[in-house]
C-alpha cells in the first residue's frame, strides 16, 4: 500500500500537485474534493475565516484517517491537505484527491475523509463578519453549522 | 509537556477556550497522576474556567482520551474546542 500523503499547509494548496501525486496507469477514477470559504453562513455574511489548529495532532489525525481509509479501500491513492491561517471567500481550505481503478472507491473514499476530518482533526474556524465582528464557528450549537463544507 | 512546578499540569488551549482563559496554555492547580475529569474540574477553578462545557473534548500525547483517563507526569495534555474543520 502506497502511503497516503496528507499535510497541514499554511499556503494555498496546490491542487494540481495532489492530483498528480493519486495518478498512475493504473487509476481509472480520479475524484477530487475542495472545501471553500463562502459568503455567508447563519444569515451572515462572511468576508473570511481564519483557520487555527492544534497542528502537531492535526497532522497525526489527518494521516491517521488516511490510513484508515486506504485500508478499507485497497487500491486506492490518496492526497489530502488542510490549510490553517487567514483564508477570504473562494478559497481552498480543504482538498482530497483519491485516485482509484474504479470510482465508486474514489468516491468514497473521499466522502469517507472529508467526514472524519469535520469529526476527528483539531482544527477550528473563526468567521469574520461582513458587519466587522467575528465569531468562533461551533458545529455543536447549531444544526446549520453542522453540514457546512 | 512537563509541568512548569510541582503541583500542577500544564494545558494546551485554542480557539475559543484560549480566548475564554485569556491564555494558550495554563497550569492547572492539579498533580499527575490524576484522571481527565480531575483535571478538568481542576480548569474550573481558574478565571475563564466556568465557560467550559459540562464536558470537554480532551487530548493526551495528541490522543483523544474520555474523561476516565488517566494523566500521567510529564504528557502533553490540550482541552479541545468542538472542531470546525474543514
Amino acid at each position: 500500500m502506497m502511503a497516503p500523503h496528507t499535510a497541514l499547509v499554511s499556503k494555498s494548496i496546490d491542487v494540481n500537485t495532489l492530483l498528480q501525486r493519486v495518478s498512475d496507469d493504473g487509476v481509472g477514477a480520479v475524484t477530487l474534493f475542495l472545501g471553500t470559504v463562502r459568503d455567508a453562513h447563519a444569515g451572515r455574511a462572511v468576508t473570511g475565516i481564519d483557520y487555527e489548529a492544534y497542528g502537531p495532532m492535526a497532522e497525526s489525525e489527518l494521516q491517521a484517517i488516511a490510513s484508515e481509509v486506504m485500508r478499507a479501500h485497497p487500491g486506492l491513492r490518496l492526497a489530502v491537505e488542510h490549510r490553517v491561517g487567514t483564508l477570504v471567500v473562494g478559497d481552498v481550505s480543504v482538498a482530497i484527491a483519491a485516485g482509484h481503478a474504479h470510482r465508486a472507491q474514489a468516491y468514497d473514499a473521499s466522502r469517507a475523509v472529508i467526514e472524519s476530518i469535520k469529526q476527528r482533526v483539531p482544527v477550528w474556524k473563526r468567521e469574520h463578519y461582513a458587519e466587522g465582528d467575528w465569531n468562533w464557528v461551533d458545529p455543536t450549537s447549531s444544526h446549520l453549522t453542522s453540514v457546512t463544507s | 509537556m512537563t509541568s512548569p512546578s510541582a503541583g500542577t499540569i500544564t494545558v494546551l488551549l485554542f480557539a475559543s477556550y484560549a480566548d475564554a482563559f485569556g491564555a494558550r496554555q495554563v497550569s492547572a492547580p492539579i498533580s499527575a497522576p490524576c484522571r481527565v475529569s480531575d483535571l478538568v474540574e481542576a480548569l474550573r477553578t481558574l478565571p475563564g474556567g466556568a465557560r467550559l462545557p459540562a464536558k470537554p473534548l480532551v487530548a493526551v500525547n495528541r490522543t483523544w482520551s474520555g474523561h476516565d483517563a488517566s494523566i500521567a507526569l510529564g504528557d502533553e495534555v490540550a482541552v479541545i474546542p468542538p472542531v470546525a474543520g474543514g
